[in-house]
């Protein structure tokens, strides 16, 4: 086994890179799971939204500008080979530099406020990035930049549900946080749930999971049956495109389990925005 | 869905013609504040001072532009969630405003409160803000700049294509959008 040389260097100009990318190119299968919603929406309204959207994604590509004007909180996923060593500098200061230049160079909106609770003062270059770390086996370093928007994260839910509520538990909770959330995160959404773990465990299977190429399926049938039931619940929902009613409330539903403590169930939703950026590199 | 080409200032006329689901084309001028500049404003009232634009029959988009390349008057300019300016807004239709974009819900009271001062509530398409940049001719900063994205901002707009949510006879279509398409399940 030989131990791979990462400069830091390259980490900054890549999330640099996937910054811009992320803000401006709305992923493939996002537009396309768009152009269905379009063609089966029975709502007037939901397909006028629907083609508002895709017009909207269409010319952020080619003029190369936000999708949205709200260019998230930085969330970046590091998967890190554990054969992998980062020289130059220390990792999280080159994301957060890599967030700094992407942001600034890419036109892009810096939305960080600090101290939260108190000033809000803006920290002007969108850091500090919130960073996911994984080790994993390997020599290489994936990178995931997902800028998430104020409007869809605040709908975020945990339930601490009680273990007897089981299934039909789960199935209740998903569908009161998207109903409550209604036209708040921008639907259509992309709705994660983490069930199992801890608080903490859930949220962060919740919001992995809305980083699943859309539609996929979760590979133990069971939860791929829960997320067809759920998508089906949560469309008859009517909430509909942005709200205004409709049939298309949700692109997908995903869910991640975990197992649970025996005398816990919790159950998070991190609900995505249609424009559900994300873009990531391998080094 | 055809829309109907308006005027920003809305004249009171026009807000009586407008109903819940309604298309519209707004041209004119309109002023941008989110939150921390409703907070501003509602201190500056608070003091007896003049706020940094007169409100009376005036427009407020809730937004927060992305920065603006070279050439451009403003970057992507998509709305932002209307939920957090509800404890503001009631103040400011007492002052005379009569039109607000944003996207999301409104509480009870801030929709009593529009139907009490004849004020109508709009929706742009959340996440669209490329395509809505597109209908802003000119923008400037005229008040609160250390905001940031924040600021409170005046526009010149062109065709800027909005829904009408909340009109003055109570009309939500929110509520009346989603009740069309809810299907109950076993």
């Amino acid at each position: 086994m030989k131990i791979r040389v990462i400069p830091s260097q390259d980490i900054v100009e890549t999330v640099a890179r996937l910054c811009q990318e992320a803000n401006y190119f709305l992923p493939e299968d996002v537009f396309r799971a768009l152009e269905k919603a379009r063609e089966t929406e029975e709502s007037p309204l939901g397909r006028e939204t629907l083609g508002q959207i895709l017009t909207n994604a269409r010319l952020a590509r080619v003029e190369e500008m936000a999708i949205c004007q709200d260019c998230g909180v930085a969330v970046v996923f590091l998967e890190v080979g554990q054969d992998v060593h980062i020289t130059g500098g220390e990792l999280y200061d080159a994301v957060n530099e890599g967030v700094r230049r992407g942001y600034e160079q890419g036109y892009l909106r810096k939305s960080m406020v600090s101290p939260p609770h108190i000033s809000r003062v803006n920290t002007r270059d969108n850091t500090p990035a919130v960073i996911h770390t994984d080790i994993i086996p390997g020599d290489r370093l994936r990178i995931t930049v997902m800028p998430k928007g104020g409007g869809s994260e605040n709908m975020s839910r945990l339930f601490m549900l009680s273990p007897g509520q089981g299934r039909q538990g789960v199935i209740e909770a998903v569908i009161r946080a998207v109903d409550e959330a209604g036209s708040n995160p921008c639907p259509p959404v992309i709705v994660g749930v983490g069930i199992g773990g801890t608080a903490e465990k859930a949220m962060t299977l919740a919001k992995k999971a809305t980083l699943r190429p859309i539609g996929s399926a979760n590979p133990v049938e069971e939860n791929a049956r829960l997320e067809q039931e759920l998508l089906r619940r949560v469309n008859a929902l009517g909430i509909g495109p942005e709200g205004f009613g409709g049939r298309i409330t949700a692109l997908a539903v995903h869910v991640e389990t975990f197992p649970a403590h025996l005398a816990s169930l919790p159950v998070a939703v991190s609900l995505q925005c249609h424009a559900a950026r994300q873009k990531e590199a391998v080094l | 869905m055809k829309p109907v080409a308006i005027r920003s200032p809305l004249d009171d006329e026009t807000i009586s013609r407008l109903k819940s689901g309604d298309w519209v084309l707004i041209t004119g001028i309109i002023y941008v504040a989110r939150d921390a500049a409703h907070m501003k404003m509602i201190e500056a009232l608070d003091r007896n001072e003049p706020l940094p634009f007169d409100v009376r029959g005036q427009t407020i988009y809730y937004m927060g532009p992305a920065p603006a390349k070279p050439g451009q008057p403003i970057g992507s300019a998509g709305p932002t969630t209307s939920g957090r300016m509800d404890s503001f807004t009631p103040r400011l239709l007492v002052e005379g405003l009569k039109v607000m974009i944003g996207k999301g819900k409104r509480t009870q009271v801030v929709k009593d409160a529009m139907i009490k001062h004849r004020a109508v509530y709009l929706a742009a398409v959340g996440g669209a803000g490329a395509l809505i940049s597109r209908s802003i001719r000119k923008s400037e900063i005229i008040a609160y700049a250390d905001l940031g994205p924040g600021a409170v901002l005046r526009l010149e707009v062109e065709d800027f294509p909005a829904i009408v949510v909340n009109d003055i006879y109570g009309g939500d279509l929110y509520q009346e959008g989603q009740a069309k398409y809810r299907m109950e399940l076993k």
